[in-house]
């Protein structure tokens, strides 16, 4: 991991609860990100991962607690927490399907751009200006995550792994300091998880901070310079990838505990040794594939 | 078991529904082609009672000019299939379905028209040799026509456009505008014989209504439409130019005041389907009490009119404050309505602008002086409306131009023209910018919309307002043009349009986000009922009917919305974020390698 120069905070969440009547689906979570970092955000289903990202990014309101950005309290509004410097991606895509990919980048400009309804009318060489300027950068991007050819396509008819690339496209378009990206890699394959994580990497060294929830495990521990883990709403662990890893509490949220009267230890001894064989199995299957790339 | 199929139906040769040989059917076409052509010159029925007299040989009238049209395109799509040097841009691909669409058109024009002789004047006594001409050589040209190798096995593939359409060849410029221009000129003559016919023949506009849906379903499948609309965007602003050229030219063309009217009414009707189609097509708001809008651009160009009635009966504004205070009045209106109900979303929205439709109503009907202050004149509404004066121009005189005389309804349809040519020109913009794309955003999803940072409510105001002061801008024009205005026309739905089901319709059925479809959309809803005066009590039924079969077999509306040229993709295809994770993403990988 590249190490980072400074260490300030772009984004401090401090005490922040979510409560839907007398479900607390957040209880009291921490969580900074620094600069030039990638965070990572694991917790099995139903943690409280996405409901935290909406408080993050002014879906939700929390019921307590404050959400600062660079030092900024932020409002607890979708579209000014955009215009403050977060941007984000959505677990289940959505894009604007019925618009080309080059548009869906230049809604994701919005926030950058003033044009009101009076100057669109108007046509005037301001608005003739901002709008050239516009579809410039919107192109760099989709040439930065390799859509650039595609760009009159409809967003609805491109392949899952490139809606999921324009998506994040269209939250760097909106220029953030902080790139919330929730399961980036979902339904992808191997190749195409691969290919993610070298466009968020890529993403880190132009200087955008980066909070990813993620289920895959792999990918977490390769991308992420700290990982936290919430389980039932509360954080549990936050550390570097491999002390989260080795946590007792997170392998039990993941798998469960052993309980009272467990099965003897005979039987443990058995399905060890069958997961053994499993595994040297899978292993052996994994660096086939390594080796055939 | 599909796959095969489907293979076997490759390699086989493809065969017609009939049985003939392929030079025979060829002929067959062609021969009932010319025997439809030729009996047009003949007489069809000895009495002139049936609508347009078509009791005279040697010259055409009503439908037998119709149905010389069907033959002459039968015609000429049959020469494409023997190669005619000359014809090839007909049809491109070389396809049976513009031949079998056109020889339908025919078919039905010559059917429909003996049947109805045959109702109308009790008997087949009534028809002389050329009626019988004319459907025997329409049947043998259709006979013909489904003896050619089959396009498919569906009805559908009967009626689509062919797969592959090979390139058009390269002409100059001057030549693409002048097909432009000829194209438009074609269009108008198809407008002004429409709106020409007597409203008393409903046969003849029957009879029409079949030659131009089929063909221009004809033309459609032969891929001319995607062609011409190449050329449009080649040459955007001289095509626009033309249309407009073009419908400024009808009532030089259509020299009659009853047609103008009906000419002004469908341009305030389209124009306020084109503000509504800002709501609904671009930005997703399903709006119920739109119509109040125009409703108060009316009235408060009646206000301050002059009119006696008015409450302001001393006051009378020149027409360009007139249209300003419209404007202004149904923009304070919008955003009224607008500021509470557009933090609701979907059903709940429309439900609330259904309700705020029906309130302005009720208080323009009560503001008479005994339920409520004096505002409105109640249900008598405020009538006497003087014409319009700009610059010593008075609209309600007839004026000469060269040797045509342009009476009061034409003068307002060139007026109304320019008001539309004003929103036409407001839309296109609107929708073509930041503000524009924010609005479709919305539409496609609003909740990611706003995470991109876009300020939902602000953005919905805006349109809403627009919508709204567009609506009011054609209100000021409708209140002269009628004399009068009332509260009965500005209700949600009725046999009489402007409501605002009406609007509605015309914005969904001619095609949502575009700016052709709810012109087209609103020309069809009011010339139909106007032109088929036996519907009469059955009109809203028809129109229920209408609208479930185009909403069955063409849910984008008549003219769709491809944003833009979007020809590479056909839809359905790589769908997936409806189906939700694919199966296999290893094929989807693949699939987008």
């Amino acid at each position: 991991m590249t190490t980072t120069t400074s260490t300030s905070p772009v984004l401090e969440a401090r005490g922040v609860i979510m409560r839907f009547g007398g479900l607390t689906a957040v209880r009291d979570v921490d969580l900074t990100v620094n600069t030039g970092e990638i965070v990572g955000l694991i917790g099995p289903n139903g943690a409280g991962k996405t409901t935290f990202f909406n408080c993050l990014t002014g879906l939700y309101v929390p019921t307590e607690g404050k959400v600062s950005y660079k030092g900024k309290v932020l409002p607890p509004k979708p579209h000014l927490v955009t215009s403050a410097g977060i941007a984000r991606t959505f677990q289940n895509i959505r894009l604007f399907a019925n618009m080309t990919v080059l548009e869906n980048v230049l809604v994701g400009r919005h926030t950058r751009t003033k044009e009101g309804l009076w100057s669109a009318l108007l046509r005037g060489p301001g608005f003739r200006k901002a709008e050239t300027a516009s579809r410039e950068r919107a192109m760099e991007l989709l040439e930065f995550i390799g859509l650039a050819h595609k760009a009159d396509h409809l967003s609805r008819n491109l392949p899952y792994g490139e809606q999921r690339k324009l998506e994040i496209a269209r939250a760097l378009a909106s220029e953030p300091g902080l790139l919330l990206l929730d399961e980036p890699t979902a339904g992808m394959n191997p190749q195409e998880t691969r290919a993610t994580e070298e466009l968020i990497f890529a993403i880190r060294d132009q200087g955008i901070a980066v909070l990813v929830i993620e289920h895959d495990i792999r990918f977490i521990m390769n991308l992420c310079d700290r990982v936290a883990v919430l389980v039932q709403g509360e954080k549990i662990v936050e550390g570097p990838a491999e002390v989260v890893q080795a946590d007792e509490r997170v392998i039990a949220a993941y798998l469960g505990t052993p309980f009272e009267g467990s099965p003897g230890a005979e039987e443990l001894a058995e399905v060890e040794a069958a997961e053994a064989t499993a595994g040297d199995d899978a292993e052996s299957a994994t660096s086939k594939e390594g080796t055939a790339q | 078991m599909a796959t095969t199929d489907n293979t076997a139906e490759i390699t086989a040769p493809a065969r017609g529904l009939i049985a003939l040989p392929q030079t025979a059917a060829r002929s067959l076409i062609a021969v009932g082609a010319v025997a439809t052509i030729a009996s047009t010159f003949m007489s069809w029925t000895y009495t002139a009672d049936f609508p347009g007299d078509l009791t005279y040989y040697g010259s055409p009238a009503g439908l037998q000019i119709l149905d010389l049209v069907a033959g002459a395109l039968t015609l000429l799509f049959a020469l494409t299939l023997f190669d005619v040097r000359g014809l090839r841009w007909l049809n491109p691909a070389g396809a049976t379905a513009p031949v079998a669409l056109a020889a339908a058109s025919a078919f039905a024009v010559s059917w429909f028209s003996a049947i109805a002789i045959a109702v109308d004047l009790k008997g087949l006594v009534a028809l002389d040799p050329g009626a019988y001409i004319a459907a025997l050589g329409s049947l043998i040209a259709l006979v013909g026509a489904l003896a050619l190798p089959s396009p498919g096995d569906t009805f559908k593939d009967w009626v689509s456009k062919p797969d592959r359409i090979p390139a058009a060849q390269q002409i100059p410029g001057w030549a693409e505008r002048l097909v432009i221009t000829g194209a438009t000129a074609v269009a108008l003559i198809v407008f002004t014989y429409g709106i020409g016919v007597d409203p008393d023949a409903s046969e003849t506009f029957i009879g029409y209504l079949l030659l131009v849906v089929l063909g221009t379903w004809a033309l459609q499948s032969a891929g001319l439409f995607d062609r011409f609309a190449e050329l449009n965007a080649r040459h955007k602003g001289f095509a626009t130019s033309m249309a407009f050229l073009a419908a400024a030219v009808f009532p030089f063309v259509e020299n009659n005041e009853h047609n103008a009217n009906l000419g002004v009414n469908i341009l305030v009707v389209a124009t306020v389907a084109l503000g509504l189609n800002i709501v609904v097509g671009l930005t997703g708001l399903l709006d119920l009490g739109y119509v109040a809008f125009l409703g108060v651009g009316a009235y408060a160009a009646a206000l301050v009119s002059g009119s006696e009635f008015s409450r302001f009966s001393g006051v009378q504004f020149p027409f360009w404050a007139a249209m300003l205070t419209g404007m202004a009045a149904s923009l304070v209106f919008g955003v009224l309505i607008g500021a509470p109900t557009l933090r609701l979303r979907g059903d709940y929205l429309a439900i609330v602008t259904l309700g705020f439709g029906e309130i302005f109503r009720i208080s323009v009907n009560n503001l008479d002086g005994s339920s409520g202050p004096n505002l409105t004149n109640g249900p008598n509404g405020i009538s006497m409306i003087p014409d319009l004066d700009i610059f010593g121009f008075n609209f309600g005189n007839a004026h000469d131009i060269g040797s045509i005389t342009l009476g009061r309804f034409a003068n307002y349809f060139l007026l109304m023209l320019i008001i539309t040519g004003i929103v036409v020109v407001v839309f296109n913009r609107a929708a073509d910018s930041r503000i524009g794309r924010s609005w479709i955003a919305i539409r496609e999803d609003e909740t990611a919309a706003t995470a991109m940072g876009i300020n939902g409510f602000r953005v919905k105001l805006i349109a809403f307002a627009l919508g709204a002061s567009l609506a009011g801008l054609a209100g000021t024009v409708s209140a002269h043009v009628g004399y009068s205005v009332n509260p009965a026309p500005y209700q949600f739905a009725g046999s009489v349009p402007p409501n605002s089901a009406f609007l509605l319709a015309a914005v969904v059925l001619g095609g949502m986000g575009t700016v052709n479809g709810p012109i087209l959309g609103a020309t069809l809803l009011y010339l139909l009922p106007e032109k088929l005066g036996f519907l009469k009590e059955y009109q809203l039924f028809a129109f229920g009917v209408a609208l479930v079969i185009l909403m069955r077999f063409r849910p984008e509306g008549i003219i769709a919305n491809r944003r833009r040229q979007l020809e590479f993709h056909e839809t359905d295809q790589l769908d997936i974020p409806e189906q939700g994770l694919p199966a296999s993403t290893v094929g989807v990988t693949k699939a987008g390698a």
